[in-house]
């Protein structure tokens, strides 16, 4: 009897099973949100930079109306705490618990690199609005992971080549004693070729650089070259700048190191110094003047570079959702319509390579006031048109 | 290393120092006196930058800075320790630790709800904002030189208070034996609560001197607690004199340290210096309680 | 100067039905999580399991020895670079001169808890030499040179942590499935603290605990409170090692940040929370901070404001702990 009864039910439910499919095509499954996992680093000294991407990528949502590819959007924010361990648990929470499609949002690479593989071994797709470690876009490269920010040493070896070709002799190199500080100062080595000043690593998260600006000083370089995130950034800058240098040794740096995110914390001290970068807040195309004035209109201050790659981030996944119907389940269909997205970015054009790295365009860019009196990054020249990164050769997709 | 830089390396250190200074004062008193682990320490620290910031971005004044955001810190202080702090005078340094530890949390999220995630501009007072020659070939920040001195001026101050006035004596006679210096008159209640308010001011002050020449923003107190806890427990703990000499010898330890030394062990130095003192010292320099 | 109320003997039989109510509890997580239809449960559950033998091996010497030791984060992490060094071997990544290249749980977990608890004993040979605050301090600067030794060690990733990806085994079985590892888990927890409540009765509890309250007293009654201080703390150290080992193994990954200071805090924060009094309290202290960290942090990105009042919060009202609501509870079940 109960053989019976279990057998008929199973019957039954595989009919109404079968019946939903046939009912339910592609159009209903429209109706449900695309998951997107927002994991970021929200709170302690770093969560600026957290929230920074958060509001972009949200306003870049806004820009395409709410939706992308023309399905609603779910967002589940994480904070990772800047630690890779926690930011594997909220991946892993993400995935398991929200069924998120899409992990994005990530600033550091170490946290990038704890909470990737558990993801993309899912199934999910990675996409990257930050940070950009070394290890994907080369040995570990994946058909579902994509970054459309930047490779970390992309910008550090513009700035080498700028340096290069404008002959500028005796170069002083600064960073803090971790992964993204050692790949910025390789990348910058990687191009400059020329003769080093000095070469000096500080902790992580230091707050006083006046000992290694007395050394700095006194190796008596040709220029300066640094690579300040955050809040070193700003402490560094100041310093500088209190030492009497900013107008007897230049400063160079990715533009990281001298963003809005920066910038407002330092004020004018860091006015006649370069960054190398791939938007600047002056970009005169009209979707970048779009973004500029709308992330000042919603929140009261000018976007940083992080934020203009959030930005895109959000456009990017649009278009790339239109042209396959928002069929994001079909993840081949999905994989190939990223690799060939076409979409009006804000940095002029984009494209990715093989390895699923931006190849990108990198300018040099100057700290000027702006008409409100505000420390503002201006365009000055290309450094190079589709530049790639270094790694995209130990990439095994062709 | 030549000379010129040798000086100028030097007074980096004591400079260096002499803030680490500003700090420890204020957390070695109450530890000492009213054996309290006080973890807010850097909290207040950080409210004092935010609110000189603060006063500083409205009017152009460096000196009304000071004037404003060093009894506001001081009154913070205050809030703090009548609110919650107190009760814990007589608890264990653990609960102590715990209770600290949640406030840091809570006062963290409160700065980030009322100033934001932006670190705040803080400029430097326009007549310091210059170098002074001060060696043939070494020219120093004028900023940094104040620092120095008005952390020297605290030292003396607090040498002068502590030792000198009746207030002091009422210091020294309730952190010495409480129920007799009450009997004696003393209000050791408002002696504890005088102490904590002079703590947070200094704590205050050492924020707005910091300002100027680091991040303003969320969190910038509890990397500077470390290093105030370590110059403390160097010195001894509740030693006025001990946290001073502690100071100095932290700031040149790690400015001499991060020049001469591979980075790592740069990074290492201060805490290879501590644990080496508490081993052959293990009440600090200059122990205070017998 | 006693920095912690040392904890009277509790080793009453209700302790030990509540120590087991506690691993049945537990045990019945891969169910509930099953019948929820939230395979992430499990995950969450394993975490907590993991800190919670940290903790209960911390409270050892914090809530018996009364020393409040910053460094257990440190020998966490020891526990699991060992483990991570001996699986990543495999994979042919990483070469090390003293550890095997072995996924077997049997070999490795032991192993990291010698090698930890080494590394505890001669860090407890300098910081015992202080006392109260002093202790605090020393063994913060342990735990910040073991910090930055790992992340100068770029053969095992830096900053950057290390990854690997060779199947664990226990006993030549596979070890990594979900649930297993998870009963795994809940199985070395039960053993931590079925041996510590052991050990808490024992003599060995007995002169660590008086250790905490009058030392004096003691060495006048001819015990050197010393060797049995530093016992205490290399065995709190190599099962802060099991606990790193476990934490590694359910990650596939450790890094330096997993042993930071601040993750030191947490862990006397964990204790503190729970009740020091019991061997279980940091148990509920564990649950409660990594079930509280994990559900808050979805919520808001001030979750920390939340978090920190919910601490001040017990510490202001319950004395004890954590577990204190759990006795008052039990002692009102009682009463009606």
């Amino acid at each position: 009897m109960t053989m019976i009864a279990s057998r008929a039910a199973t019957a039954a439910l595989v009919v109404m099973c079968g019946v939903a499919a046939l009912a339910l095509p592609h159009a209903a499954r429209a109706d449900e949100p695309i998951k997107i996992g927002f994991l970021s680093t929200f709170s302690g000294p770093q969560g600026q930079l957290g929230q920074e991407l958060f509001d972009a990528f949200n306003l870049g949502l806004k820009s395409t109306g709410g939706t992308l590819g023309g399905r609603k959007v779910e967002l589940i924010q994480g904070d990772d705490q800047a630690k890779p361990d926690v930011g594997r648990q909220v991946a892993d929470k993400m995935i398991e618990s929200d069924h998120v499609q899409i992990l994005t949002g990530i600033v550091f690479s170490n946290v990038m690199l704890a909470a990737a593989k558990p993801t993309l071994d899912a199934g999910a797709f990675v996409f990257s609005i930050n940070a950009g470690p070394s290890q994907y876009a080369g040995k570990l490269c994946h058909p579902h992971y994509f970054n459309e920010s930047f490779q970390n040493d992309m910008l550090a070896e513009a700035m080498g080549i700028y340096l290069r070709e404008n002959s500028v002799k005796r170069v002083y190199l600064m960073a803090p004693n971790y992964p993204a500080g050692k790949d910025f100062l390789a990348g910058l080595k990687r191009t400059y070729k020329g003769e080093l000043a000095g070469e000096v690593y500080t902790a992580f998260g230091q707050l006083d650089y006046a000992a290694e600006i007395a050394q700095l000083r006194a190796a008596d370089p040709g220029a300066v070259f640094f690579f300040y995130p955050g809040g070193m950034g700003i402490n560094f800058v100041k310093q500088y700048a209190q030492a009497g240098l900013m107008d007897k040794v230049r400063l160079y740096g990715p533009s990281f190191s001298l963003d809005q995110t920066i910038l407002p914390g330092i004020g004018d001290a860091a006015v006649g110094s370069f960054a190398s970068t791939f938007w600047t807040e002056d970009f005169d195309n009209a979707a970048s003047k779009k973004f500029v004035a709308d992330f000042e209109a919603a929140y009261g201050r000018l976007p940083s570079t992080y934020a203009s790659a959030a930005y895109d981030g959000a456009r990017i996944l649009d278009a790339a959702l239109k042209a396959i119907g928002g069929r994001i389940e079909d993840k081949d269909a999905f994989q190939k319509a990223l690799e060939s997205v076409k979409f009006d970015s804000i940095r002029g054009h984009f494209k990715f390579n093989t390895n699923h790295y931006p190849i990108m365009d990198s300018y040099l860019s100057e700290v000027i006031k702006d008409a409100k009196g505000r420390p503002t990054l201006k365009r000055l020249e290309l450094i190079k048109a589709d530049q790639a990164d270094s790694y995209a050769a130990e990439c095994a997709m062709k | 290393m030549t000379t010129a830089l040798l000086i100028e390396q030097g007074l980096n250190g004591l400079q260096l120092g002499v803030q680490l200074f500003l700090m420890a004062a204020g957390l070695t008193l109450v530890f000492g006196i009213m054996n309290m682990i006080n973890l807010t320490h850097g909290s207040l620290f950080m409210v004092g930058a935010f609110l000189a910031a603060t006063v500083l971005a409205h009017t152009g004044s460096f000196v009304l800075a000071l004037v404003v955001a060093v009894p506001a810190t001081a009154l913070a202080g205050l809030v703090l320790e009548a609110a919650v702090l107190r009760r814990f005078y007589g608890r264990s340094h653990l609960d102590q630790v715990l209770v600290t530890f949640g406030l840091i949390m809570v006062i963290n999220e409160l700065t980030r709800m009322v100033w934001g995630n932006v670190p705040v501009p803080m400029a430097l007072p326009q007549v310091l904002s210059g170098a002074v020659t001060i060696y043939p070939g070494v020219t120093y920040p004028s900023f940094r030189l104040a620092i120095l001195a008005v952390g020297l001026l605290v030292a003396l101050g607090l040498y002068v208070v502590v030792v000198h006035t009746r207030v002091g004596m009422w210091v020294r006679a309730g952190a010495s034996d409480r129920a007799m210096a009450s009997a004696m008159g003393v209000n050791v209640g408002l002696v504890f609560s005088l102490v904590f308010a002079a703590g947070a001011a200094l704590a205050g002050l050492a924020g707005i001197m910091a300002g100027p020449i680091s991040a303003v923003q969320v969190g910038m107190g509890e990397p500077v607690l470390i290093l105030a806890l370590v110059v403390t427990v160097i010195g001894g703990i509740g030693s006025i004199k001990g946290a001073l000499i502690a100071a100095v010898l932290i700031g040149l330890a790690d400015t001499f340290g991060r020049v001469l030394l591979p980075p790592a062990l740069g990074s290492m130095i201060i805490f290879m210096m501590m644990a080496a003192i508490l081993a052959w010292r293990p009440r600090g320099l200059f122990p205070v309680h017998g | 100067m006693t920095l912690a109320p040392a904890a009277p003997p509790r080793a009453s039989s209700a302790t030990l039905i509540g120590i087991a109510v506690l691993v049945v509890a537990l045990a019945l997580v891969p169910t509930v999580s099953q019948a929820l239809g939230n395979p992430f449960l499990i995950k969450i559950a394993t975490r907590i399991v993991i800190f919670a033998i940290a903790a209960v091996a911390l409270n050892l010497v914090l809530g018996f020895g009364g020393l409040v030791s910053l460094c257990h984060a440190g020998l966490f992490g020891i526990g699991g670079y060992v483990l991570g060094i001996a699986a990543a071997q495999l994979d042919g990544e990483v070469s090390a001169a003293l550890l095997p290249a072995t996924g077997e749980l049997a070999v490795v977990l032991p192993l990291a808890m010698a090698v930890a608890g080494l590394a505890a004993a001669v860090m407890g040979v300098i910081a015992l030499r202080t006392s109260g605050a002093y202790f605090i301090m020393i063994t913060l600067a342990f735990n910040q040179m073991l910090y930055y030794v790992f992340v100068a060690l770029q053969q095992y990733g830096g900053e950057d942590g290390l990854q690997f990806n060779a199947a664990l085994t226990l006993f030549g079985h596979p070890a990594t499935g979900r649930v297993p590892f998870y009963y795994g888990c809940v199985a070395a927890l039960a053993l931590v603290l079925a041996g510590m409540q052991r050990l808490i009765a024992s003599r060995f509890g007995v002169v660590l605990r008086a250790s905490a309250q009058n030392e004096r007293r003691l060495t006048a009654l001819g015990i050197p409170p010393l060797p049995y201080k530093l016992a205490a703390f290399a065995l709190s150290g190599a099962v802060a090692g099991l606990a790193g080992a476990l934490f590694a193994a359910s990650q596939s990954f450790i890094s330096p940040s997993a042993m930071s200071w601040v993750q030191s805090g947490d862990l006397v924060v964990m204790c503190v929370l729970g009740g020091l009094a019991y061997v279980a309290g940091p148990v509920i202290g564990a649950g409660a901070f990594v079930a509280l960290e994990a559900v808050l942090s979805g919520w808001s990105v001030h979750w920390q404001l939340a978090f920190g009042g919910f601490i001040i919060a017990v510490v202001v009202t319950l004395r004890g702990g954590l577990i204190d609501l759990v006795r008052i509870a039990a002692r009102g079940g009682r009463a009606s």
